[in-house]
């Protein structure tokens, strides 16, 4: 039962229900979508990039607790960030979650309510679509898939 | 919540004797057959409620499989050493049990595959493709698996023909009618399933073979889910192509079944080449093997079809009559239990159906019940169920689904209930 409190906490369950950013921006100057064929998860990402930096970010889509709430906080997390900060963000976010749950983790702030996802492999997935989605948009892939 | 649906109904009234339910069904004496039902699963009993996936195996199949390689392991329909005989016998007597268990005419309509997804491939490829011609038509059901739609996706493309889709209404049921209507002259195949993975609708097979054989269309069946809950005779339903998969059988993995009208079989051309499937060869031209042998390349899956013959002996030995009332009770308490339970709602609801529960829950997205669940020991699918045509019919991402097979209990389907509680309690 702990590790199901550790992997739905509070802060995941809040943003599961009142998701921030949850809309769209149009027209925005980066986009990509993010499939999870597994679960079926799928969102929209939408940023607004000007001068290098996020000025503003959102998302839609529909996808189980975990994924809903990292896609928000990680909107949370990048808007404002410079381009490059946000992909070091990506690649630290992708360390945290695919380091072994024995190991201890970067103390990454409010992202790391998402380190519970390690004790549920087929979970990582959920929540990392969002931040794949992101790396796409920055990339500029229209479609980004987790399997 | 702590008093059950099973507490509640049987309350005041008489019990019947632990393990048995009201059909005199000893299902504690079948779960005593399958040794992974005593293990835990996160310091909890398994309920293993996933059975649409995979079954598990009895004892029995177990056995057979151990006693093949520790006595008779050899190569089949080659050597003339005593285990090759053996293995032979074994590989081949367990075809005899598979025609008996379906009830065809002859162990040449038997053909041994991988899995129902290969048995379907064999009839795309080598029956289906040679049939069809520009502007031809494949007729399928709009439940049916990934397994029964992208084979004949893939032949239509081939030959410039077109799938259609046979329409189900809101519960889940063929729309027999608009079948009927899209069955036309350039028809050449009609592939449905005997019973939808993703819903449990049983179809109407014998009525929908009546329908296509009046304007001498051909019938494949997917019998993936149906054969391991309900009787099934291959020439009372009519059926010229029939397949099914060892695995949901309570049988190994790596084995499945191809029944086919032995008319048919005879006259398609292989599917794969090798050895075993050969009379002759030269390198001007090679002749084929009589049937069923001409559809077998290769080396055999030999352990998985005597595995798969122990298996059906069990299933027989239990009865599939009996087992489709046991089932029949536990999915009417289960569609109580889920229908009484706020914010649920069941995906799936034809009048004939039997064995799955699929459902969804408000604002809880499947994969996280199915998380949530496991932990307490249940194991249910959660996802699209290789069906996502028929996710999309339900405007749905994707289900939770539980299965159900012989072995199942009330009160396992009593856990499960537990457990969806858990669900709103942890996700609020």
């Amino acid at each position: 039962m702990s590790n199901l409190n550790e992997l739905y906490q509070e802060v995941i369950l809040d943003h599961n229900k009142r998701p921030r950013n949850f809309r769209t921006i149009e027209p925005a100057t980066h986009r990509a979508d993010g499939y999870n064929p597994l679960c079926g998860d799928r969102l929209s990402l939408y940023l607004t990039v000007d001068g290098g930096r996020i000025s503003d970010v959102a998302f839609q889509g529909s996808g189980c607790a975990i994924s809903k709430a990292s896609a928000s906080l990680m909107t949370d997390a990048v808007k404002g960030q410079s381009l490059a900060d946000a992909r070091g963000l990506f690649e630290r976010f992708h360390r945290m979650v695919t380091t072994p749950p024995d190991q201890p983790v970067e103390d990454m702030g409010k992202l790391l309510v998402l380190a519970g996802v390690r004790e549920f492999p087929v979970r990582v997935k959920c929540a990392s679509l969002a931040w794949h989605t992101l790396k796409a948009a920055l990339d500029r892939q229209p479609e980004v898939s987790t399997e | 919540m702590s008093t059950t649906l099973a507490g509640r109904r049987d309350a005041g009234r008489e019990r019947p004797a632990a393990g048995t339910d009201a059909s005199g069904f000893d299902v504690q004496t079948i779960r005593a057959d399958f040794p992974i039902l005593r293990r835990r699963v996160h310091g909890r009993p398994l309920v293993y409620l996933d059975n649409a996936a995979t079954t598990q195996k009895p004892q029995a199949v177990l056995d057979a499989l151990t006693r093949y390689y520790t006595e008779t392991n050899a190569n089949v329909h080659r050597g003339v050493h005593h285990l090759s005989e053996i293995a032979t016998i074994g590989y081949d007597g367990a075809r005899s049990k598979v025609r008996a268990f379906f009830n065809a005419a002859s162990d040449r309509e038997i053909v041994f595959t991988r899995n129902a997804t290969e048995s379907i491939n064999l009839v795309a490829h080598a029956f289906a493709r040679p049939a069809l011609a520009a502007g031809d038509e494949v007729l399928i059901s709009a439940m049916e698996h990934h397994s029964n739609i992208v084979p004949w996706q893939l032949a239509c493309a081939d030959r410039g023909a077109r799938l259609r889709v046979a329409p189900i209404d809101d519960r889940g049921g063929l729309i027999l009618d608009q079948f009927e209507r899209l069955l036309s002259e350039r028809t050449r195949l009609v592939a449905v399933t005997h019973m939808s993975n993703a819903l449990g609708t049983v179809n109407p097979v014998a009525e929908i073979v009546r329908l296509a054989h009046a304007r001498d269309v051909p019938v494949l069946v997917d019998g993936s889910q149906a054969a391991y809950h309900m009787p099934v005779d291959v020439q009372a339903l009519g059926v010229d192509f029939y397949a099914a998969t060892g695995h949901k059988l309570y049988g190994p993995t790596g084995i499945g079944v191809l029944y086919g009208r032995e008319a048919l079989l005879e006259r398609m051309p292989p599917f794969l080449g090798g050895g075993d499937m050969i009379a002759s060869v030269t390198f001007e031209k090679s002749t084929w093997n009589e049937l069923p042998y001409k559809f077998e390349a290769g080396t055999p899956h030999i352990e998985g079809a005597i595995g798969l013959g122990a298996a059906l002996d069990y299933i027989s030995g239990v009865g599939l009559d009996a087992i489709s009332r046991h089932e029949a009770d536990l999915l009417a308490y289960g569609t109580r239990m889920l229908e009484s339970m706020p914010g649920v709602r069941l995906v799936g609801t034809a009048p004939h159906k039997a064995s799955i529960l699929s459902f969804v829950m408000e604002h809880i997205h499947p994969h996280d019940i199915g998380t949530i669940v496991d932990r307490e020991g249940v194991a249910i699918r959660t996802g699209h169920h290789c069906a996502q045509p028929v996710m999309d019919r339900f405007g749905v991402p994707a289900t939770a689904r539980a299965s159900l097979a012989m072995y199942n209990t009330r009160e396992e389907l009593d856990a499960l209930g537990a457990a969806l509680r858990k669900v709103h309690e942890v996700l609020g």
